[in-house]
């Protein structure tokens, strides 16, 4: 008798607790009838797109979800997650994982029709793989010279020979510093440098689309690691594998170096220099072209919701107060051209747009995983003084055994 | 020797088993109810949500497990499994199930381009290869519906086009240029807000293509948002019947290749988007075929069994003498002087390496300004320096362990034993060589097993401090002179470039892990002629 009682009480409480439990699921299975867009986003931009998700809930009746998550994370999270079908519908990203996300399938494209013309050239460049454009941009992002007004004026030198002199009169520890983040090497910080020998690091065809034929080879290539060899520890010192991003911002910020090249995220470390934003200095002859990253966002393929997903994209982000918004949230350059004449008035933006207009965007093509671990260890390995052209030219080999193979 | 104890009778006769003194309903019981209850109720949540997803294993697992609690937890028997089970569980859902899933998927060639499943494969290519037509307007556009069919209206200039998948478009009327159209004859417009709220309308909507005219070459519109119809072309055609994707443009054949989960063309030529597939064995044989992959991972192998080794022997060394003068009753203030040596400990080791990569700097560092009267002690430039530094890193994170470890070992120690060898005249050198060693080794020893299978896959550390740096000249890969197993298994699987190959990096990973294992399971078969000093 007393089991039975036993079993009773404890049916009766698994009961009550169950009814405690799924009477939260229930009422959300309920609610939730009209479509639902989960969008994934980094902490910066979570702010922004919040605004036009009320906007889009007010008029359309459909819920945004927001989920935030690193930014390092999207890419590979992405990939795994749009197959299983537990992806979300739109995810902001940067454009150099493109090649990576066609490869895996997990994209659509998206048609932003007219509305193209209203954005930056290049950021639509950026966000397009064969001829088809797979999300909608909204900022822009790339280096450019950082000068220290105080000490050499706010010109831009026109040569690194320049900039070398400017400096040296300056009287500083250092006429110039960039970061190679430390032993590892920085292809990216490096690559103005590089283009203004004409050793693209692989060739764009007419259309502007980068090729998997790699260009940092021959005679080009040799002459900017013969300049990196020259002004690494072995030749006048001014590029040196002790410095990496945060000892590259110290020196700048505390008056050691008059120049460096950075991009905007790194203005906010130095609050007490006076700054001047100029194009990067040709070294080789050429202009000075460094990469433009674009962020955007993109469409999963797997999506439920592609005609909502799509609506909110291009009739709600793709609107200059979203893309406001954003820049509000989050000051990069826009990509959103008229936006970005306005924003043009604070010099600092100034400066890099202008940078950005010399710049080729970075290659989204698969292959460019491949390369930033041989070409960052070549430049840092020359610039500790290693042969300058055996390393570059071993390096450009090894890169293309990796990519046919 | 001792006299063996006379054993007492007992007094009272031995008690009933626990689990079978049933005494009606005690506070015990309540308590047990209510986990229980909890725990039922997680479960048969667990099982909606498995079955919503539809991911069947999961539900069975999931039900058998809520099952076996129940039965365990209100049998009257089985009290053994009511201590086991909840680490049984424990074990099976975090260790058991992580190990079986990494095995499968280390059977496959899962990576970035093998994302899906063949129908994704598919997905993906013809919405790559579907084109708006060059020069293609941007119609207004409205959602119509008849009898059960869908079918879309464009407002061309002022004229209303209607059609469906099935009927080309045709003139209906007219309405104001630049508006979609209200009202369509013959057909009822859908709101716009039942099409883009409405998911299964969504789906039919998004593969509704109408055909421009009897031409095909025309395209068909397309809408994208469900308010503009664009011509669209496609230049891919799947053929589900023969297992092939046709470029239309240059008339490439792609052939579905299961065995290597891609569409292939004759020459070669592979669509971007490919599918997983089981692929047996491959990635362990082109571990050991490869050689390429073989090589760079023989090389660092060495490396990281001197970095594991040296990492346990040193630390163990310099923790036990720091455990030896803080035992001395002579040391003042041993209390604060043991928590200090902890510190390291208690720091987290992301920090610390952050912290040490800026202090061994050849220019700005601290060590060298400080220890070495500035010179330029290239710490992280030279590979043999750069091995010295990240190991000086791993003995700094993990010497106060041994210290902790060792105090405790030398506290238990009996003294009389100790006080017996020095009546007999040894000295302090050969009573620890003789006594205190061995003893500690019966306790460490253990504990020195797992130091040395954490140290062989210290990602952590690795990554933090140099990233495996700095690169060996000409290196595949690009790996660095720091680089241990694991780490050089993160740079080769690709997954921080993008290009990653999580079937290859799982296979090694499950390669790392019988190393390991068969190295402690001989180390702790050695450990245990050590307890003959018991």
């Amino acid at each position: 008798m007393r089991k039975i009682i036993g079993i009773g009480v404890a049916a009766a409480a698994s009961a009550l607790l169950l009814a405690g439990c799924s009477g939260g699921s229930t009422a959300e299975q309920t609610a939730d009838s009209s479509a639902e867009l989960v969008i994934w986003t980094d902490q910066e931009r979570e702010a922004a797109i919040t605004a036009a998700a009320k906007a889009f809930e007010e008029e359309t009746g459909a819920k945004v979800t927001l989920v935030q998550k690193n930014f390092e994370d999207l890419r590979n999270d992405f990939i795994s997650q749009v197959p299983t079908g537990e992806g979300p519908d739109i995810t902001v990203g940067s454009h150099d994982w493109l090649g990576a996300l066609v490869a895996a399938g997990v994209v659509d494209t998206i048609d932003l029709g007219e509305k193209a013309a209203e954005f930056e050239p290049v950021a639509i460049e950026a966000m397009t793989y064969d001829g088809q454009l797979y999300a909608l941009p909204y900022s822009l992002e790339t280096v450019a010279l950082v000068q220290n007004v105080d000490l050499v004026g706010a010109d831009a030198p026109a040569t690194w020979d320049e900039m070398i002199q400017k400096g040296l009169a300056a009287g500083t520890e250092r006429p110039f510093v960039i970061n190679t983040a430390g032993e590892t090497g920085d292809g990216y910080t490096m690559y103005g440098f590089q283009t203004s020998f004409g050793a693209p690091v692989f060739v764009q065809d007419s259309s502007g689309s980068y090729t998997n034929e790699v260009g940092m080879g021959g005679a080009a290539g040799e002459a900017f690691a013969q300049w990196l060899h020259a002004n690494g520890s072995a030749g006048t010192g001014y590029l040196s594998t002790t410095i990496d991003y945060d000892i590259n911002n110290e020196l700048f910020a505390s008056g050691k170096a008059p120049y460096t090249v950075q991009g905007p995220w790194a203005i906010s470390s130095f609050p007490d220099v006076n700054v001047a934003v100029n194009p990067i200095p040709s070294a080789g002859g050429q202009p000075a072209a460094p990469f433009v990253g674009v962020q955007g966002f993109y469409l999963s393929s797997q999506s439920k919701n592609a005609l909502l997903a799509q609506e909110f994209l291009v009739n709600y982000l793709g609107t200059e107060d979203a893309q406001r918004a954003l820049y509000e949230a989050d000051p990069r350059i826009p990509a959103w051209t008229s936006l970005a004449d306005e924003v043009a008035s604070d010099p600092i933006i100034a400066g890099f747009l202008a940078s950005s207009k010399n710049g080729v965007p970075m290659p989204s093509i698969p292959e460019m995983g491949s390369v930033w671990d041989f070409w960052n260890a070549a430049e840092s390995q020359i610039i500790s003084g290693a042969d300058p052209s055996g390393t570059w030219n071993k390096m450009i080999t090894d890169l293309q055994g990796t990519l046919a193979g | 020797m001792a006299q063996p104890q006379v054993l007492t009778p007992p007094s009272r006769p031995p008690r009933e088993s626990h689990a079978r003194s049933w005494r009606g309903i005690g506070w015990g019981f309540i308590v047990k109810l209510i986990v229980m209850g909890l725990i039922n109720a997680l479960g048969i949540m667990a099982i909606l949500s498995a079955f919503s997803a539809q991911s069947w294993i999961l539900l069975g697992v999931t039900a058998a497990l809520v099952l076996a609690a129940d039965v365990v937890y209100f049998t009257k028997r089985a009290l053994p499994l009511k201590y086991l089970m909840p680490g049984l569980v424990f074990l099976l859902v975090f260790q058991v199930f992580v190990f079986g899933y990494t095995a499968y998927i280390a059977f496959t060639n899962y990576g970035t381009g093998h994302a899906g499943s063949q129908e994704q494969a598919v997905d993906a290519a013809l919405i790559q290869g579907e084109r708006r037509i060059e020069g293609s307007e941007t119609y207004p556009l409205s959602v119509v519906e008849r009898f059960g069919e869908y079918g879309l209206a464009i407002n061309d200039d002022g004229d209303v086009r209607v059609g469906s998948a099935a009927s080309p478009l045709t003139d209906v009327g007219t309405a104001p240029a630049g508006q979609a159209p209200a009202s369509v004859d013959g057909w009822t417009v859908v709101p716009r807000t039942q099409v883009i709220t409405d998911q299964e309308l969504q789906a039919t909507i998004e593969a509704l293509r109408v055909p421009f005219s009897d031409d095909p070459n025309d395209g068909s519109i397309r809408t994208r948002d469900g308010s503009t119809g664009v011509l669209y072309t496609p230049t891919m055609v799947w053929d589900a019947e023969a297992g092939t994707i046709t470029d239309t443009v240059n008339g490439t054949v792609y052939t579905a290749d299961d065995a290597t989960g891609s569409f292939v063309a004759d020459d070669g030529t592979r669509l971007p988007a490919g599918w997983y597939v089981n692929v047996g064995f491959d990635n362990f044989l082109r571990v050991f075929t490869d050689p390429s992959l073989a090589g760079p991972l023989l090389s660092v192998t060495g490396w990281t069994f001197a970095f594991a080794a040296g990492s346990v022997v040193i630390s163990f060394g310099l923790g036990l003498v720091f455990a030896l003068v803080f035992n001395d009753p002579r040391v003042r203030a041993r209390k604060y002087l043991r928590t200090l040596i902890i510190l390291p400990y208690a720091f987290p080791a992301f920090m610390s390496a952050l912290l040490f990569r800026g202090m061994f700097n050849a220019e700005f560092g601290v060590i060298n300004d400080l220890f070495f009267f500035g010179s330029q002690i290239n710490w992280l430039g030279d590979p043999w320096l750069a091995k010295a530094a990240v190991l000086w890193v791993n003995v700094w994170l993990s010497f106060p362990y041994w210290f902790l470890v060792c105090t405790g070992a030398l506290q238990a120690l009996p003294s009389d034993t100790l006080e017996a060898a020095s009546i007999d005249g040894a000295g302090r050198w050969r009573q620890f060589r003789s006594i205190v060693l061995p003893l500690l080794l019966v306790s460490t020893a253990p504990l020195a097993i797992s130091s040395f299978a954490f140290s062989f896959n210290n990602f952590t550390v690795i990554y933090m401090f140099n990233a495996g740096g700095p690169a060996i000249p000409g290196a595949p890969y690009t790996l660095g002179s720091t680089d241990i197993l694991i780490s050089a298994i993160y740079r080769v699987s690709g997954v921080a470039g993008g290009a990653a190959d999580y079937g290859l990096a799982s296979a090694l990973s499950i390669i790392v892990f019988i190393v390991v294992g068969v190295i402690s399971a001989i180390a702790f078969r050695q450990t245990r002629k050590l307890e003959e000093f018991q």
